[in-house]
């Protein structure tokens, strides 16, 4: 078996705020000791809700931000040094989307230049073949030549995330980063790009980190899915598996709460609470002031994320293994 | 029975654009209707435009009536009864529709003081027992404070209680958990159900969201490019939906459970208002498309009790999804 592309061991990293103009700073912990393997060719969602810590997972992995502690291996080597030559030449096999393809353009250039401008940064090819590489990324998601030539207030929000995608492949990446890609797009939008995005990474192999709130859309696109709270990962296992049979009682939640059609909210699982705040982390299980099971030793103890049996690990002390998933 | 709203032809225009092209929604004493559709279908335009909210120079025609009075071209002080007072709008966006720098006690005695004509000690009162009904903790205390000090979801509740201030018939919830994470969406859809079912409110529940409407709502309109296209009891839309737009939006969402498949993408995008195609709105993007779409747009016709639908060729594109040949 070849080896991960990606490895994240025990990766954490925090921030200190202050609450108010003058009050004491206070840490962070935006992640908290995260490992996370991706093999290559296949697809890890990572669901969770607002300040769950999975976008600043994805700046971590990407090397857009270092780790206070842990260590991210690509390919098997360990990041290099941001902004040496080693550290551009990783670059150049990774890439990011994010949510908003608005923002992530530059309204003032025409689209086709944007696609050609990581081949120019990195100095792939001769001029000539760039113009051929731009046609080429405009074809590979599903866009014309002429739309090249607009400007992103000319598209549509769907087209300029493929044009997003577009510029993203140029380099010939192994790796991608999309960060929610389609939660701003409309339902049928959304379809295109999700379909788009399983056909490209079926062509071109390549390895994806799939960030999203939206836990339909992540299990349509992923292998494997990783659950957060609080800067810690609660549950990962296979994408079916996970979503039919969810283990952690903050994914059971999750996945209850997902409305479907065709479904009345008969017995779904309404958590009572606020979203949890990243600055006043409860002690012991994070979950356990939400958690409808929580016992004593929640409050204390911090769950470890350990193997329940088949591919699925867990980080709740009332999880532990084969004897509960026959019970349940 | 007479409907508490009926909306017959609603047209909207701005500058000659039209957004809005002939709408008729009956909504009857509480019950639950919900309106989906992408962005720019008209699904909010519509509310806006039945209680006056739209700027001065959109062009609003048709009629809007409630328990038969007509409410296009009111009198403002007839207006200013019915918003806020029968019928009250929350909001996807909750924190843009408070005031920062008032209380929110401040914020809900107005209304109190506008519709229910309380003041002073019995308008607190009742602004406490509202924060009560929507579940904010400690209400006594937290009347006093402001905006920021509450989580996305507790200012969501908020609005909902300065809905309720004004006891009122009707609801429009526009997108009210859009902008909020999974478990406290949870949270206000079923407050928003609890509240509906004890103070007997109908409510028009605007969303993007097919199952956050279906789940909710006892009947639903899909719109399209300013039309609704096809009206049905919620269960009956998403398990046998006949438009080919509903087709497609239902077969957009990918499934949570069950095997995985290949999401059926409606091709191209939604048409400029200010090109809309002749004929059928959808025409250009359907699958089920014919010759006679692009002559005439279709009306919304019944096909059984309690459903309608606008298209041509909604008896194929039926057959189609069953699997049956069209001849």
């Amino acid at each position: 078996m070849s080896p991960p592309l990606v490895e994240v061991s025990a990766i954490s990293r925090s921030y200190s705020m202050r609450s108010g103009m003058f009050g004491r700073a206070a840490a962070v912990h935006a992640v908290d000791g995260v490992s996370l393997t991706i093999p290559r060719g296949e697809t890890l969602g990572l669901v969770g809700e607002s300040g769950s810590g999975k976008s600043t997972t994805g700046r971590i992995v990407l090397g857009l931000e270092p780790p206070d502690r842990g260590e991210v291996r690509f390919d098997g080597k360990a990041m290099a040094t941001p902004g040496t030559a080693a550290w551009r030449a990783q670059r150049a096999r990774m890439q990011m989307i994010f949510q908003d393809p608005l923002g992530a353009l530059d309204r003032r250039l025409p689209v086709a230049t944007q696609i050609r401008e990581p081949l120019d940064i990195h100095g792939i090819g001769t001029p000539a073949m760039r113009e051929e590489r731009v046609r080429e990324l405009l074809r590979a998601v599903e866009l014309m030549p002429a739309h090249g030539t607009r400007y992103p207030g000319a598209l549509s929000g769907g087209q300029r995330q493929r044009i997003v995608l577009a510029r993203a492949l140029a380099t010939k990446p192994d790796f991608l980063v999309c960060d929610e890609p389609v939660s701003a797009l409309d339902v049928s939008i959304q379809a295109q790009v999700v379909n788009l995005l399983c056909d490209l990474q079926a062509q071109l192999g390549l390895t994806l980190l799939f960030i999203s709130h939206d836990l339909r859309v992540v299990r349509q696109i992923s292998t494997i899915v990783a659950v957060m709270y609080l800067g810690r990962i609660v549950e990962i296992g296979s994408a079916d598996d996970l979503f039919a049979r969810p283990e952690h009682p903050y994914t059971q939640a999750l996945v209850s709460a997902s409305p479907a059609p065709g479904r009345r909210s008969a017995g779904r699982i309404v958590l009572a609470g606020d979203p949890p705040n990243p600055a006043a982390r409860p002690q012991g299980c994070a979950f356990h002031p939400r958690c409808p099971r929580a016992v004593a030793r929640c409050a204390s103890e911090v769950p470890a994320l350990s193997a329940v049996g088949g591919d699925r690990q867990v980080a709740c002390h009332l999880v532990t293994g084969a004897q509960t998933r026959d019970a349940a | 029975m007479s409907p508490l709203v009926s909306i017959r032809d609603l047209r909207v225009a701005f500058g000659g654009v039209p957004v809005l092209r002939g709408v008729d929604i009956i909504l009857q004493e509480g019950e639950a209707v919900g309106l989906v559709g992408e962005s720019g279908s008209g699904k909010s335009v519509t509310w806006l435009a039945a209680l006056g909210l739209l700027p001065r120079h959109a062009q609003v025609s048709g009629s809007v009536r409630l328990d038969g009075r007509e409410l296009l071209g009111a009198p403002a002080s007839e207006l200013d009864q019915v918003r806020g007072g029968r019928i009250a709008m929350i909001f996807q966006d909750p924190a843009s529709a408070l005031n920062p720098v008032l209380t929110i006690r401040r914020q809900l005695c107005e209304a109190l003081i506008l519709h229910r004509n309380l003041s002073g000690e019995a308008a607190k009162a009742e602004a406490r027992r509202l924060l009560d009904v929507v579940g904010i903790p400690d209400a006594g205390r937290r009347l006093e404070a402001y905006p920021h000090e509450f989580s996305g979801g507790q200012v969501q509740r908020i609005m909902i209680a300065m809905a309720l201030a004004g006891n009122p018939d009707l609801l429009i919830a526009d997108e009210p958990t859009t902008a909020l994470d999974a478990t406290i969406q949870a949270q206000i859809l079923e407050l928003l159900s609890a509240i509906r079912r004890e103070m007997n409110i109908a409510m028009v529940l605007i969303s993007h969201d097919l199952g956050v409407v279906a789940e909710n709502c006892d009947r639903v309109a899909v719109m399209y490019a300013g039309r609704i296209v096809e009206q049905a009891p919620s269960n009956q839309l998403f398990a046998d939906p006949v438009h080919p737009y509903a087709q497609g939006l239902i077969g957009a969402l990918p499934p949570l459970d069950g095997p995985r498949r290949r999401l059926t993408a409606i091709p191209g995008t939604v048409p400029d208002p200010a090109q809309m195609p002749d004929g059928c709105a959808f025409a250009p993007r359907c699958a089920m498309v014919a010759e006679a779409c692009s002559v005439s747009a279709p009306s919304l016709a019944r096909i059984a009790d309690d459903r309608a639908v606008a298209c041509i060729r909604a008896e194929a594109s039926r057959c189609a999804l069953l699997g049956i040949a069209a001849e």
